[in-house]
């Protein structure tokens, strides 16, 4: 077993029982940001995260980065409990502190907290309906009915996303008819058109062809303008051109997290500047 | 190890691809011979039923002159058939009013009379009464086996509990259907809740509600009694087939609608059943189709062997398509064919009913395409 690693650079509070109040809204980072503060997390019996300790500061892009299966999709998914559908799938210590409040306190309202914490996924999968459509799904779940609302929504989220200009004149056609590139910008717009702070985005890329790709993540250094964004990635180079701060984990712990330019120009850990070089991928 | 080896022991090889002399190609040839006629007998044995019904049934439904279709036997309500002869040897079909009309003219004349049970008039009794039961079953049945399917695919967690479940709808399958049309007269039939002000005294109990009262005396032999058993014996299919239909949706469109905020219901409304309501609805509609072919659930629930009115005719007026019992096309087959004797005219009046029966199924079986077609247009995938 590795032994715990050292604490990553500085804003790591102490992890667990710490009090709240020490992240109230007063802190300037305090602002959209995830505290992640001595995280255990379980499948059934099968312990996937070990005591992991991050704070991501608002409206920059954190990448996650690490070899296949420690846990990095298991540690995005904990920011917005969308790991809750999961049997079996548990949290048995620590804290993920979201705008100053535990998520996985006991009246926090998931659909909630979804609203504010959106996600995009590996595999774009637009909903079998129009490109509208998809773009407001999240508002009319949320049950705004206002056709100029919705209408509003629609053009920004889709602005936001950068497909403005592509799918302007055809909002009603089905979302099916677009390219892959296009398809998943539309799953971004759909997950920014309730607004929501953070946005999680798991291997967003990697079903996208090298063109694509480079459109979406051009978009994601644009998305800090309005969130914080947090990116799994398999790819070093995309973190490298895309990410502000990087985290390295590995075997269910975070065995690094720094700037993007410190973790790839200068690792303090020797697993990170091992899996930089590429011995683990 | 992998060092080039002979590929056909004890054989020139003329090329490295030659077959190698077994019996395999023998053997792979009889089982093809064996696969192939076993299709062929299927095909053979449906081709017959049908050439069968239609050579018998075509010439009741459809006539030589114009219209083509023999409009009386569609429209007019089944009746006695009156066969007279008369000296000459001619031969009069008709009506139990038009026999005694023509008994008056022919006077003397006349040599014989038979009279053949239901042959007479039309089928439009067994159609409507057939159509009213298919209808409220879809209703109830749709509603019932999609809720349960939800509920046991997106919501019970998995466990031993649920699985007994899901084993005991499989063995519903196998209950013969004699045993609904039981359970439907012990359960809708005598002892279901009605509202009334009056309590039948065979009621088995009552509840005072102030206004009125809640008895249970069962809806008598109507077409909801009917409806609701045909609806458990095609319960099983409609549940199985919609739980396959929604483990058919792609996950990722669950994770990725609760990922926006929505609620589990809103999740499975707005997103999981469209996705998979046109598979629900095109592998119902067959379950559907053999609730309007079942005959013993509805002997002792809704079907009459005659009635000589409309089910909106009775004194309940338009809600009688509900209260009332009815004639239904797989009894009134039964009755034609099993309980009355048999003759030529017996014989026309089955193999017309039977022929309209398979031209409804084939209906359904036609619309279940094209809705599924439909559905498949709007949501693409
Ligand atoms: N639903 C699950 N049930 C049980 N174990 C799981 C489940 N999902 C993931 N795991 C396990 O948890 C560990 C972390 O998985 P996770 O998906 O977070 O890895 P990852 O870093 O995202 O990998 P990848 O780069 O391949 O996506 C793995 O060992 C995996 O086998
Ligand atoms: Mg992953």
């Amino acid at each position: 077993m590795v032994a715990a690693p050292p604490a990553p650079k500085k804003p790591v509070s102490k992890p667990a029982h710490h009090e709240p109040s020490a992240v109230t809204p007063a802190t300037p980072t305090a602002e959209g940001v995830i505290s992640v503060r001595g995280l255990d997390f379980h499948y059934g019996t099968k312990q996937a995260l070990f005591d992991v300790n991050l704070e991501i500061p608002a409206r920059k892009v954190t990448a996650l980065i690490g070899p296949s299966g420690c846990g990095k999709s298991t540690l995005l998914r904990c920011f917005n409990r969308i790991n809750d559908r999961i049997a079996g799938a548990h949290i048995s210590k620590g804290q993920v502190v979201i705008k100053g409040k535990n998520i996985y306190d006991d009246d926090v309202d998931t659909t909630q907290l979804r609203r504010q914490v959106g996600m995009v996924f590996q595999k774009y999968n637009p909903f079998p309906k129009s490109i509208y459509e998809n773009v407001v799904y999240a508002l009319r779940i949320a049950g705004v009915k206002k056709k100029p609302v919705l209408d509003e929504a629609c053009e920004h989220a889709l602005k936001v996303a950068a497909l403005w200009d592509e799918t302007k004149d055809r909002l009603k056609a089905n979302a099916f008819g677009l390219s892959g590139g296009q398809m998943q910008r539309l799953c971004i717009a759909r997950a920014v058109a309730v607004r929501p702070d953070v946005l999680l985005m798991d291997e967003p890329c990697s079903a996208l062809d090298p063109i694509a790709t480079l459109k979406v993540e051009e978009l994601i250094t644009q998305l800090t303008k309005e969130f914080t964004v947090v990116i799994v990635t398999h790819n070093m180079q995309q973190a490298r051109r895309v990410a502000d701060l990087t985290a390295f984990m590995f075997m269910g712990q975070l065995i690094e997290f720094a700037d993007t330019t410190t973790i790839f120009g200068a690792p303090q850990q020797k697993k990170t500047e091992e899996y930089i070089r590429g011995i683990f991928s | 190890m992998h060092a080039p080896v002979d590929p056909s022991p004890g054989g020139a090889a003329p090329h490295p691809f030659a077959k190698p002399k077994t019996h395999r190609e023998t053997y792979e040839f009889l089982i093809r011979q064996v696969l192939r006629a076993g299709t062929y007998s299927v095909l053979l044995a449906v081709g017959l039923i049908f050439a069968h019904i239609i050579i018998k049934g075509v010439p009741v439904v459809f006539t030589t002159k114009a219209p083509f279709i023999n409009t009386n036997f569609l429209t007019k309500l089944p009746e006695t058939l009156h066969v007279i002869e008369d000296k000459q040897g001619k031969i009069y079909e008709t009506s139990p009013q038009g026999s005694d009309v023509i008994k008056k003219e022919l006077g003397g004349n006349m040599r014989s009379e038979k009279t053949i049970s239901y042959s007479g008039g039309g089928i439009l009794g067994p159609i409507v009464g057939t159509a009213l039961l298919v209808l409220v079953c879809m209703v109830v049945a749709l509603f019932l086996g999609i809720a349960s399917a939800i509920y046991l695919s997106e919501y019970a967690s998995h466990g031993k509990f649920i699985e007994g479940v899901r084993l005991a709808i499989l063995n519903l399958a196998g209950v013969p259907s004699v045993v609904f049309g039981l359970f439907g007269l012990g359960i809708f039939v005598l002892s279901a809740p009605v509202l009334t002000d009056t309590p039948h005294e065979r009621s088995l109990f009552s509840i005072p509600l102030g206004f009125t009262y809640m008895s249970f005396q069962g809806w008598d032999t109507c077409v909801l009694s009917g409806a609701f058993t045909l609806a458990f014996v095609i319960l099983p299919v409609i549940i199985t087939a919609s739980e396959e239909c929604l483990r058919a949706v792609p996950q990722g469109f669950r994770e990725t609608s609760l990922a926006l905020g929505a609620t589990r219901w809103q999740t499975i409304w707005r997103t999981v059943l469209p996705f998979a309501m046109p598979g629900i609805l095109t592998s119902s509609i067959l379950g559907i189709a053999r609730a309007a072919g079942e005959t013993a659930p509805i002997m002792f629930t809704a079907a009459l062997a005659f009635k000589d009115k409309l089910p909106w005719q009775g004194d309940s007026g338009f809600f009688g398509i509900f209260t009332q019992s009815v004639q239904a096309l797989p009894y009134h087959i039964y009755t034609i064919a099993a309980r009355i004797p048999q003759s030529e005219y017996s014989e026309r009046a089955q193999y017309g009913s039977v022929f309209v029966f398979l031209v409804l199924v084939l209906m359904f079986a036609i619309t279940s395409v094209l809705l599924r077609r439909k559905l498949r247009a709007k949501y693409q995938w």
